[in-house]
């Protein structure tokens, strides 16, 4: 094993060859930045890219690409069972990146964090595990009207299988949880509260730090979907106080196929053990078998070495720019993007939450969102429309679907231009 | 990518805005449901059938603008036509969608020939086919609703 596992001490923001952080005093410069992602000089239909679907996934800045050729080129080997050398190398980068992403989140130790292929297989895995474990006939699981179907389905399944039932937190119209609600809904029946930090379909910030000490308070632990925060916030789980976190790497700039769940050290230790395989044990006999300590209980089989080395490239891209920096520049995007397209007549934000990521839902009186989503799509502007799997949520709204742009930090004002252009002429065809 | 007005012709929009026998049938013997899980276009269609003729249909549901149009010119184009003659124009429409460069049953195809735009853009070939797919259905008297997937 290496000498990243003893870990209380909080990671460097990036390798040692990286240029220093920048002071969060300093606006980004989004040209500069932009350089950083060949995707972005693309032309698309003619017309440059404007991409504006970074909560389905982010592009990737070239010094995630590099450090992936660079290790299929130079360590790629298995991790933690090789003597020779490039197993080695591979084993240190593999679990130098679980440090970072352990620094990303400032978990109090690296055994916390377990390397899974995104955050639906990390919800998975609590459901089946901590949820099979502690769940039982007539007890309650506590989400939200917000939530994503992979933070839905998980836990009906478990519902379903252990006599529960699913409890959910409503919304007011601009898509905010109603705490008043939530707190009547906890129980001594309640055995997990789980919910997004922020929606993928709204971009409304749950208030997260007060979710998880109203369910401390009575004693139930708290969960937390971190696919639209971790890109876009500073994260602290030890100030958040949450039980779980999870987040995906792809939205995060990271490769797809790499995610993350945190887990409390104390509450992972009592779950038992998910997949079944090599990694995960300590010695085996066709009589027994004993399993292995964080994070390799948790990661059974050959993991993905590659993506987590690149997830721990995206971390140290992101550290350097600074996350400060990256939020504030997003905030000015929201708030331009948000008073461009108030101001047209005939379509309707969906999802006015006081506080918001950079994401903006919304439908229009004449057209659909598929049609805005093609009529964009030929400008070279690439949205999202449809229901973002939350159905429930759609629902809610009494609305089939949206379109939405999701900025990243790497989006300009210009670029929110050439939308609010692009729906001119959607109106222009429906008109 | 083909220019947007191939897509969005003047017949298309129009359909649209004003789908022709958009209602429940009152008096209906074959119906169906249509659903696009991707998308969440739903698309219900109510026929009313007798001596192996189409003699009243009629639709409903959610969609984008391709889906309704398709819709309304399919309830148009099998309205007072024998059921084999439905079946006819599904399978014109088909090709037209699917097999680009084919020969096209013009005749058949009728004003549906305004959509023959929808298949230089391939994600949206499902949103002009579900009213068609849940037509057979239909006329198969399936119960189950029929899904683009």
């Amino acid at each position: 094993m290496t000498s990243h596992h003893t870990g209380s001490q909080p990671a460097a923001p990036g390798t040692p060859a990286a240029p220093s952080k920048t002071p969060a005093t300093v606006p980004l410069d989004v040209a500069k930045v932009r350089q950083d992602f060949p995707i972005l000089g693309q032309m698309v239909n003619g017309h440059p890219l404007v991409y504006l679907d970074n909560a389905a996934t982010s592009q990737k800045p070239k010094v995630v690409i590099d450090c992936l050729v660079n290790y299929y080129t130079t360590k790629n080997s298995n991790v933690h069972r090789g003597v020779h050398t490039l197993s080695q190398m591979a084993t240190d980068d593999y679990e130098g990146a679980r440090a970072k992403v352990r620094g990303l989140l400032n978990a109090a130790e690296d055994r916390e964090i377990i390397f899974v292929r995104g955050t639906t297989e990390g919800i998975n895995l609590v459901a089946q595990t901590f949820g099979r474990q502690n769940v039982g006939q007539g007890d309650e699981i506590i989400i939200s009207s917000l939530e994503h179907h992979s933070n839905i389905v998980p836990w009906q399944m478990l519902c379903q299988e252990r006599g529960a039932t699913l409890k959910v937190i409503p919304i007011n119209d601009a898509g905010e949880l109603l705490m008043d609600d939530y707190e009547r809904l906890l129980s001594s029946r309640t055995k997990l509260v789980s919910v997004l930090h922020v929606s993928n379909s709204l971009g409304t910030i749950n208030p997260a730090k007060q979710i998880v000490e109203m369910a401390h308070s009575r004693g139930v632990p708290v969960l937390l979907d971190g696919a639209q925060a971790a890109p876009h916030q500073q994260l602290d789980v030890q100030d958040l106080g949450c039980d779980f976190y999870v987040f995906s790497g792809h939205k995060l700039y990271a490769p797809t196929g790499i995610g993350v769940l945190y887990g409390r050290a104390e509450l992972l230790d009592s779950m038992p053990p998910w997949q079944g395989g090599g990694e995960m044990i300590r010695s085996v006999t066709f009589e027994e078998t004993l399993y292995n300590d964080l994070p390799n209980k948790f990661e059974a089989g050959t993991p993905n070495i590659a993506g987590a080395i690149g997830l721990g490239a995206a971390i140290d891209y992101v550290s350097n720019i600074g996350m400060d920096r990256i939020a504030a520049w997003e905030h000015e995007l929201l708030e331009y993007g948000t008073r461009c397209l108030s101001s047209i007549e005939g379509l309707r934000l969906v999802g006015t939450a006081e506080k918001k990521t950079a994401i903006l839902s919304f439908v229009m009186d004449k057209a659909h969102p598929h049609d805005i989503g093609t009529i964009l799509d030929t400008q070279g502007i690439a949205i999202r429309t449809g229901h973002h799997c939350t159905q429930p949520l759609m629902d809610r709204f009494g609305i089939p679907a949206t379109a939405r742009a999701s900025l990243a930090f790497y989006n300009t004002k210009e670029e929110v231009d050439t939308l609010v252009k692009g729906i001119d002429r959607v109106i222009e065809v429906f008109s | 990518m083909s220019d947007l007005g191939e897509l969005y012709q003047e017949i298309l929009l129009e359909h649209n805005s004003k789908p022709r026998n958009y209602r429940q049938l009152e008096d209906f013997n074959c119906s169906a449901d249509g659903f696009n899980p991707l998308c969440g276009d739903k698309v219900t269609l109510f026929l009313k059938v007798e001596n192996g003729t189409v003699v009243d249909v009629g639709f409903q549901g959610s969609g984008c603008a391709i889906s309704r149009a398709s819709a309304s010119m399919l309830t148009q184009s099998i309205k007072g036509r024998p059921v084999a003659k439905a079946q006819e124009t599904f399978d014109a429409f088909h090709v037209m969608l699917t097999e680009p460069g084919a020969d096209l049953d013009y005749d058949t195809l009728g004003d549906l020939e305004t959509l023959s735009g929808v298949i230089e853009f391939p994600t949206r070939i499902k949103c002009a086919i579900l009213a068609w797919h849940t037509l057979i259905a239909a006329l198969d008297n399936t119960s189950e609703p029929v899904t683009t997937e």
